[in-house]
């Protein structure tokens, strides 16, 4: 399965941007396309955050991983550049991961 | 990899340096400013990958083949939560779409045919687009340069940096007992969070973040990722 996702998601991504470059401008001038397609990154990195922080298979746990995030919170409010944060976030999760 | 952060500084750098002379050498300097900062994520993103059990050399060859880093980000992300095969593809695709807009915005600047097209759609990156439309000012000239010196730029990085933080990965072992785990859904939120510019914005993502938990017991595991698209459609939809 791992190659299947490497191989189809890297000859998808390059269809797509190669799409963009090959097509009319007018194909995908439409307005409402360009508002749902803005909206569409943040949806899924959204998603993401909280099924990998909070979920385990189809369950939501809170665990150690939560602690991790609220520390990125407290790295992102305090401006902290993104290294930064995730490693805040790996760090307070270990240790609250060994404590237990 | 496709933060919003670069661009802020880009423009920063360039309304600092607007008096100065039209030089080659500025679009330089941001192309490479860009490209190394991108190496960080880089590393996260080799971290991730191999957590989630992809091997080393998988890992590498997604950061040649596929290239753009939220996609990688979700594809790896969807497996490590257990998530099906189509379904890591099809979260992937979907966050790829928008470097469509973005070859559509670059074609007329650039006007590459064949196997150059192929070259500079693979380049066709948020940071790549980012630098290309903020030498504006400068001219097409600058523009182009801009657009393949970040490409290139970050190719080179994104890769070297993916390779050291896969081998980092592999070396220290247990993903939780290094807070890979934590670290891997910190990752998604700071690439999330310099997009949240407005407060509609912010509630686009708190909304997405409520319903993928929410459904997240009645589908199987990494289709609420794929599903959180209606969150999207249902905001863009009407103005």
């Amino acid at each position: 399965m791992m190659w299947t996702v490497l191989i189809a998601t890297s000859a998808l991504s390059l269809a797509i941007k190669w799409f963009g470059h090959a097509v009319p401008e007018r194909w995908l001038a439409n307005a409402r396309l360009q508002r749902i397609n803005a909206l569409v990154p943040i949806s899924l990195l959204s998603a993401l955050v909280v099924a990998q922080g909070l979920v385990v298979k189809t369950h939501v746990v809170l665990d150690h991983r939560i602690v991790g995030l609220l520390a990125a919170v407290a790295a992102l409010f305090a401006k902290a550049p993104f290294p930064v944060v995730v490693v805040v976030a790996a760090v307070s999760s270990a240790v609250v991961y060994h404590w237990h | 990899m496709g933060t919003e952060n670069w661009k802020l500084r880009a423009e920063q750098h360039f309304r600092q340096n607007e008096r100065m002379p039209t030089t080659r050498s500025q679009t330089f300097r941001d192309a490479l400013s860009v490209s190394l900062t991108v190496g960080a994520y880089g590393v996260a993103f080799g971290a991730a990958s191999v957590a989630a059990g992809f091997s080393v050399l998988q890992t590498c060859l997604f950061s040649l083949l596929t290239f753009t880093g939220a996609s990688q980000f979700a594809a790896v992300g969807v497996v490590s939560s257990g998530g099906a095969g189509a379904s890591a593809i099809a979260a992937a695709s979907l966050l790829a779409t928008r470097n469509a807009l973005y070859g559509i915005q670059l074609a007329p600047l650039l006007r590459v045919k064949g196997l150059r097209r192929l070259a500079a759609a693979h380049l066709t990156i948020d940071e790549s687009t980012g630098v290309a439309l903020s030498q504006v000012a400068r001219g097409p000239d600058a523009m182009r340069a801009g657009f393949w010196l970040t490409g290139i730029g970050v190719f080179v990085f994104w890769n070297i940096f993916t390779l050291l933080g896969a081998v980092g990965a592999k070396a220290l072992g247990d993903p939780a007992s290094w807070g890979l785990d934590a670290a891997v859904p910190a990752a998604f939120l700071g690439l999330v969070w310099p997009r949240l510019t407005t407060m509609r914005l912010r509630v686009v993502a708190g909304a997405s973040m409520v319903f993928a938990l929410v459904i997240t017991p009645w589908l199987p595991a990494g289709l609420p990722i794929i599903a959180s698209v209606v969150v999207a459609i249902g905001f863009g939809w009407s103005t």
